[in-house]
């Protein structure tokens, strides 16, 4: 046992292996969660869009527990057999209060396995690729376009820093100096993925579904760089993790209610910053081929866009893509706009006085509510808002948000200049 | 006739900068939300569900009570009062059918039968259930009111054999119809 535990601190008293050690607990942490969000957001956008429509959405599939019968049980209800087990009453309020949740017929879990079914379907559904595609291009497309989302996550930061007798983690999986600058650069490559679906599929819509794609992604990227130089500005620093410890300390970007934030030269800052953030959110919906802008897969006007041609699990490698997007853009946000991982309030400080792996803990769980709520505000936004025409979506790129980026810049250097 | 010019809104810049308009309209779809979620959707009343939203939950909840006069589910072929086959077997639900799901193979009136006055019988009578489009067109064609459509809406199939419905099947499920055909009574 002292040998393990000596090997072990060994090891992790080694500066390399204690650096592999944790960026790759990180890594896999930071790839466990995007993945369970990409499933969860499906499932998050088909219920929120029932509730919407004035419907359930999917409900119905759980865990079958009838299955459980084959492992022993003869009993037809499981919750019967179960209550009997724990020797509970069937007329106590537990009793009552597991039917209310329907766990006498099986555990439905509000219908959470349905995108797992449907996953689990997509692959093994027959695959079929059409004769006349570029085989190569047509399967690397897929590939591209889920591939890009997951790098550009590397540089989110999920919690603050800690301190171990080992050494000093900062809990992101690379806290690199050029945070927005990287999420820009990569999730920029997917536009490859889509435009090279659009044209190896050899057809007519898929075609014009990744030129579409394509003039818009680069269209708004510009938008969306531009938009976010007023908060570098006001930050001075491209470090994600700085950005975030800043708004920590200082109040969020857009609720400045603690810290040096209650002062009014950063309420000041407020205008810029408002303006910033409607910009950058709108084109974080077009970069995510989120409706209003769908346009790559406008199905009134290009069949599905440029993934008609695919079917099986690369049709779905697709469709993780577009959510994986949605939720790295949702996670930028957040990481920008709505103070990260901070709790907020000066708790964070606080917490970490008292234990700092529980304010790290906490910091992962505000994370993760402040990235879902932001989620379920993209689906309420796609079951709100129309779809834009072609030319109304590339007149608001480049004739108002691209000016109205470059004004705000000027906007933010004048109020930086003459109030702090 | 004049041109009459449809009046488009006009939109003052506070629409145009379109996001109060978004902003309102996401009031509207988070009051569907909530109110969905809390079980007060408008018309809820009126449907009288349970669970979210209008929705009915199809197989714990069923729609076979107040399916409407007029609803159009399975055909079905019916007997007279007197209890005499109405099918006389002129094969023009046949013809009319847009998805030829019916299939008539006329035969020799059955000699045991009422009336003897038509010249033909259906011997056979099929209809396959995986093509019919349930459109009623057959229930229209009919010159003897012999078939009709019935509120069977639930067809579940594990064979394609299943699906073909034979005369008895058909008649089982049709039962017999009052009045209407007189043509063939004995008075005329």
């Amino acid at each position: 046992m002292d040998a393990i535990i000596n090997w072990y601190n060994d090891l992790m008293s080694h500066e390399i292996w204690f650096y592999l050690i944790h960026t790759l607990l990180k890594l896999v942490l930071m790839f466990a969660v995007i993945l369970a969000f990409v499933v969860l957001s499906v499932w998050i956008e088909r219920r929120v869009a029932g509730w919407i429509q004035d419907r359930p959405g999917p409900n119905r599939a759980g865990i079958p527990l009838f299955l459980l019968q084959r492992f022993g049980s003869k009993e037809k209800q499981p919750l019967k057999n179960w209550l009997h087990f724990f020797g509970i009453p069937e007329t106590s309020w537990i009793a009552r209060l597991c039917t209310w949740l329907r766990l006498d017929r099986e555990f439905p879990c509000w219908g959470l396995i349905q995108p797992c079914l449907d996953g689990g379907k997509l692959f093994l559904k027959q695959e079929t690729t059409p004769s006349y595609v570029r085989k190569f291009y047509f399967i690397l497309a897929p590939m591209l376009v889920l591939g890009p989302p997951m790098v550009a996550a590397a540089v989110i930061p999920f919690a603050s820093e800690v301190n171990t007798c080992y050494g000093h983690i900062s809990m992101c999986v690379a806290n690199l100096d050029i945070g927005p600058l990287w999420i820009f650069a990569i999730s920029g490559l997917s536009v490859y993925g889509l435009t090279l679906a659009g044209w190896s599929s050899n057809s007519k819509f898929p075609f014009l579904g990744g030129l579409r794609a394509t003039a818009q992604l680069i269209s708004y990227e510009v938008a969306m760089g531009l938009s976010v130089i007023p908060l570098l500005m006001m930050f001075g620093t491209l470090n994600l993790q700085q950005i975030v410890q800043f708004q920590a300390d200082n109040g969020w970007t857009l609720l400045p209610l603690w810290g040096e934030g209650l002062s009014w030269q950063r309420w000041a800052m407020m205008l810029p910053l408002g303006i910033s953030f409607i910009v950058f959110v709108t084109c974080v919906f077009a970069e995510a081929n989120r409706t209003p802008f769908d346009m790559a897969e406008c199905e009134t006007d290009l069949v599905a866009g440029y993934h008609a041609e695919y079917s099986s699990m690369k049709f779905a490698s697709f469709f993780m893509g577009e959510y994986a997007a949605m939720v790295i853009g949702s996670a930028v946000v957040v990481t920008l706009f709505l103070g990260g991982w901070s709790i907020g309030f000066g708790a964070d400080a606080a917490l970490a006085a008292y234990s700092e792996w529980l304010a790290v803990l906490c910091q992962l769980c505000m994370f993760i509510v402040k990235l879902l709520a932001f989620i379920v505000f993209f689906v309420w936004v796609r079951w709100t808002l129309p779809r834009f025409r072609w030319d109304q979506v590339m007149k608001l790129g480049w004739l108002y948000f691209l000016e109205i980026a470059v004004a705000n810049i000027f906007l933010t250097a004048a109020v930086l200049y003459f109030v702090k | 006739m004049s041109y009459i010019k449809i009046k488009r809104p006009k939109f003052s810049l506070l629409d145009k900068v379109y996001v109060v308009e978004l902003v309102k309209g996401l009031v509207i779809t988070m009051r569907h939300l909530v109110l969905s979620l809390l079980g007060k959707s408008r018309g809820k009343k009126d449907f009288s569900t349970k669970g979210v939203g209008v929705c009915m939950q199809f197989p714990d909840e069923r729609w076979d009570s107040r399916l409407p006069e007029y609803y159009r589910g399975a055909p079905t072929l019916v007997r007279g009062e007197d209890g005499r086959e109405r099918c006389v077997s002129c094969q023009l639900c046949e013809f009319i059918c847009p998805a030829r799901a019916i299939t008539i193979t006329p035969g020799e009136v059955d000699p045991t039968s009422s009336c003897q006055k038509q010249e033909k019988a259906p011997a056979k009578f099929e209809i396959d259930m995986l093509r019919c489009i349930y459109c009623g067109m057959c229930q229209e064609a009919c010159p003897e009111q012999a078939i009709f459509l019935s509120k069977e809406y639930l067809i579940t199939l594990t064979d394609r054999k299943q699906a073909i419905r034979d005369k008895e099947t058909l008649y089982r499920l049709g039962g017999t119809r009052k009045g209407l055909v007189n043509k063939w009574n004995q008075y005329k």
